[in-house]
């Protein structure tokens, strides 16, 4: 079984969580994800990870509660057992060196960046990372990430800690102040990953970002998870989840992520009427 | 025990119909359509047998079932000699006398279908094998003494419980890896409850348990453990990795919200539960016009499915008529009487948004039947002009699947056709790997139940040999 051996609210609404999975971690790779149901009647939903033991058998994520599988997830205690862990999946991102590597992350973003700053580093990159939040109460890893990075970069939309605005407005810094940045990686909200890439755009700074489409089997059968690229429809858990974010069609990724917005909301509504305290 | 009960003079002519759910209440629930024979009827059924000394319709099954010979043991009553018959060739008969396409294969063959109606093999298989499960007990097969030998099967769809319940019994210790949560692959998220109620498989799974067979479900084989990991580990590895991506119709529109690969829509509905939404948590959209396009089975599972989540208009847009129909005959009639609409000679061209990322229609041209293509089925061709739109919100492209790229490609060694299917001999399963064997969806395309239940028990055979073969290598 999946137990979780750990649970930490790093943040608010920022659970950090750490589960039992040996096979998973045995295999896990900067920049793949994992599906988990929490129990019986869950839906099959993607976390990216961001980090693992082998030596312990575990796998660690960052969950931000938004809907009804997230808010399931973190109502989940330490010696709880998830029903079902499937991982690790996707096409882990080329990790070769480039030059210098901008590893942005927001959200959850934060803590998946933190494997692939490591492995980028260890590659003979220098990285800067760059971490984003509305607030700085909403921030973490700092630690961990300034550690794993050649630099790291904070910034606040409020200004209360770092540069004020968001990860985009640092790249955005960076290439005008002629920083040579030979390649991005991004991962937090949709619409954090599209303003990177239009940062990035004018400058053609090589632009990858994991994109976290909708999925059911996650293993190539089900066509769920179609994306956008190039004017090409790609499969984001058996071609992705990265892809190039200058080519992605994100009026496609939107929609899609929001087919079931209202189904979302009547989900959440019933499971808090017959909730137990 | 059941009584003999005394052969009539006569054989009995007219066809015994499969009692059924009515169409009016049926659509509103997911229980199983059929309601199955009654003792007296699957007798009365099974003495319309002529016991043909040359038996066609045993050529027309893919696992080569003595049919003759457990339809005769139901006529004479003696039920369980005909399960123990059926079990012979086939340990799954729940499974096949449902989902089956008896009316190409068995039926297809049988003498009184020249005249009328053949025999109702698939119904009489359902019949033997519930009356085990419900009365007769299921009897565990005999295994044989253990060999020491380990066999990996990956994928647990019916190729996959075919391999394990075959090499179970040869005394091989068998260890199916399943990726989903649930077993039983395209008989868990494919075909829907009302056509093969999920406790059945589930017995049947069951059943292979009891009989030493481990089961691992959540192992993604290509991402949790490599093919060359399971060579390694195991003395012989079957791959019955199934159905891969589905195909799309090419036409504009088909990324809206309300788009979906009939996998898609079958899995949510089927694995996931989203018809009791939100008890569970899977959604699906519950259009109030549906269309879907294809003629196969997974076409008509999907437009019945869609009519009983609710909806009021379910179209079939199917580009060529209805004698083409790959579909089961039954599934086809089962369709057009809960209300189903078939459009036939219709292609769609266009999928219509509503501005903001929905379906709001389809436009569909008609089409003709020119020359007979490869396949040997006149070629659908498109009447220029003759395009119009029907209003929907879902649209369920149910045109097939191309191969599952997961495992294949991470593989190294493994040889592929130009697309992406895995090469396997025909007469064993082998693969270009040592030791790694391979049938189903996976090697044939798209295929049915019983062909990839077939393509197993090939391949159990040839396992068999090969782990009991004395290898100095």
């Amino acid at each position: 079984m999946y137990s979780i051996v750990e649970k930490t609210e790093t943040a608010p609404n920022t659970i950090l969580i750490k589960v039992k999975a040996p096979a998973i971690a045995n295999k896990a790779q900067p920049g793949q994800f994992i599906v988990i149901m929490v129990d019986e009647r869950s839906e099959r939903t993607p976390y990216t990870l961001s980090d693992w033991s082998k030596k312990d058998g575990t796998i660690t994520f960052v969950v931000n509660e938004v809907g009804r599988s997230t808010g399931k997830l973190v109502s989940r205690e330490e010696g709880d057992n998830l029903y079902s862990v499937v991982g690790p999946l996707g096409i882990p991102p080329k990790i070769h060196e480039v030059g210098t590597v901008v590893c942005a992350g927001g959200c959850f973003g934060i803590a998946a960046i933190l494997p692939l700053a490591r492995a980028f580093k260890n590659a003979g990159n220098r990285v800067i990372s760059i971490i984003e939040a509305r607030a700085c109460y909403l921030l973490y890893l700092e630690r961990e990430l300034k550690k794993a990075s050649d630099e790291l970069i904070i910034a606040t939309g409020d200004g209360s800690r770092g540069m004020r605005g968001f990860a985009p407005d640092v790249i955005k810094t960076l290439i005008e102040r002629g920083e040579r940045l030979d390649q991005v990686i991004a991962l937090g909200c949709t619409f954090m990953l599209k303003l990177v890439c239009e940062a990035t755009r004018e400058a053609g700074v090589k632009t990858l970002v994991d994109l976290c489409p909708i999925i059911v089997d996650a293993t190539g059968m089900c066509g769920c998870c179609r994306v956008e690229v190039g004017g090409e429809t790609k499969f984001a858990c058996v071609d992705g989840p990265f892809f190039d974010g200058h080519k992605v069609d994100w009026d496609v990724l939107g929609f899609r992520k929001a087919a079931y917005v209202r189904q979302e909301v009547d989900s959440v509504q019933s499971s808090k009427v017959g909730v137990k305290r | 025990m059941t009584d003999v009960i005394p052969t009539p003079p006569k054989p009995v002519r007219k066809r015994v119909q499969m009692p059924e759910q009515l169409p009016e209440v049926r659509i509103h629930n997911f229980n199983e359509v059929s309601l199955g024979y009654t003792q007296e009827q699957a007798v009365r059924e099974a003495r319309r047998c002529l016991q043909c000394k040359k038996a066609p319709c045993v050529s027309g099954c893919p696992v080569g079932i003595d049919i003759p010979g457990f339809v005769g043991a139901i006529a004479d009553g003696n039920l369980r000699r005909a399960i123990a018959i059926v079990k012979r060739s086939n340990l799954l008969p729940a499974i096949c006398g449902r989902v089956c396409p008896q009316s190409r294969q068995c039926q297809a063959q049988c003498v009184l279908g020249k005249k009328g109606s053949p025999v109702s093999i698939g119904n009489l298989e359902g019949f033997i094998a519930d009356w085990e499960r419900k009365e007769g007990g299921v009897k565990l097969p005999a295994i044989a003494p253990s060999t020491g030998k380990k066999v990996a099967v990956v994928g647990s769809g019916p190729g996959g419980l075919t391999v394990a319940a075959d090499c179970v019994q040869l005394g091989h210790k068998v260890t199916v890896f399943e990726a989903l949560h649930k077993l039983g692959g395209v008989l868990v998220y494919g075909i829907p409850e009302f056509r093969l109620p999920k406790a059945i498989l589930d017995e049947e799974v069951d059943v292979l348990a009891s009989m030493g067979v481990e089961f691992r479900m959540d192992a993604l084989i290509g991402a949790v453990l490599s093919v060359k990991e399971l060579q390694e580990q195991y003395d012989a590895v079957y791959l019955g990795l199934g159905a891969g991506l589905p195909y799309f119709l090419g036409i504009p529109g088909e990324n809206l919200a309300g788009v979906y690969s009939a996998n898609e829509y079958l899995t949510r509905s089927n694995l996931m539960k989203a018809y009791l939404f939100p008890e569970y948590d899977t959604p699906i959209r519950r259009g109030t016009n549906v269309a879907v396009v294809g003629g196969g089975n997974v076409a008509m599972d999907s437009a019945r499915i869609a009519v009983r989540l609710g909806a009021e208009h379910v179209y079939l847009v199917y580009r060529r008529s209805r004698e083409e129909m790959p579909a089961r005959r039954e599934e086809i009639e089962h369709a057009i009487q809960e209300g189903v609409d078939c459009q036939l000679l219709r292609n769609p061209t266009r999928i219509i948004g509503d501005g903001h990322g929905n379906v709001a229609g389809l436009e569909i041209v008609k089409m003709e039947l020119g020359e007979p293509d490869a396949s040997g089925r006149r070629r659908p061709i498109p009447i220029e002009g003759s395009e119009y739109q029907i209003e929907v919100d879902v649209v369920v492209p149910a045109i097939g699947n191309g191969a599952n790229p997961l495992l294949t490609k991470s593989t190294r060694g493994l040889k592929l056709n130009k697309w992406g299917y895995i090469v396997a001999d025909p007469e064993t399963g082998a693969t270009s790997m040592k030791g790694v064997f391979a049938g189903g969806d996976i090697v044939r395309g798209a295929a049915t139940v019983i062909l990839a239940m077939g393509d197993g028990r090939v391949a159990s055979r040839a396992i068999h040999e090969y782990v009991t073969a004395n290898r100095h290598d």
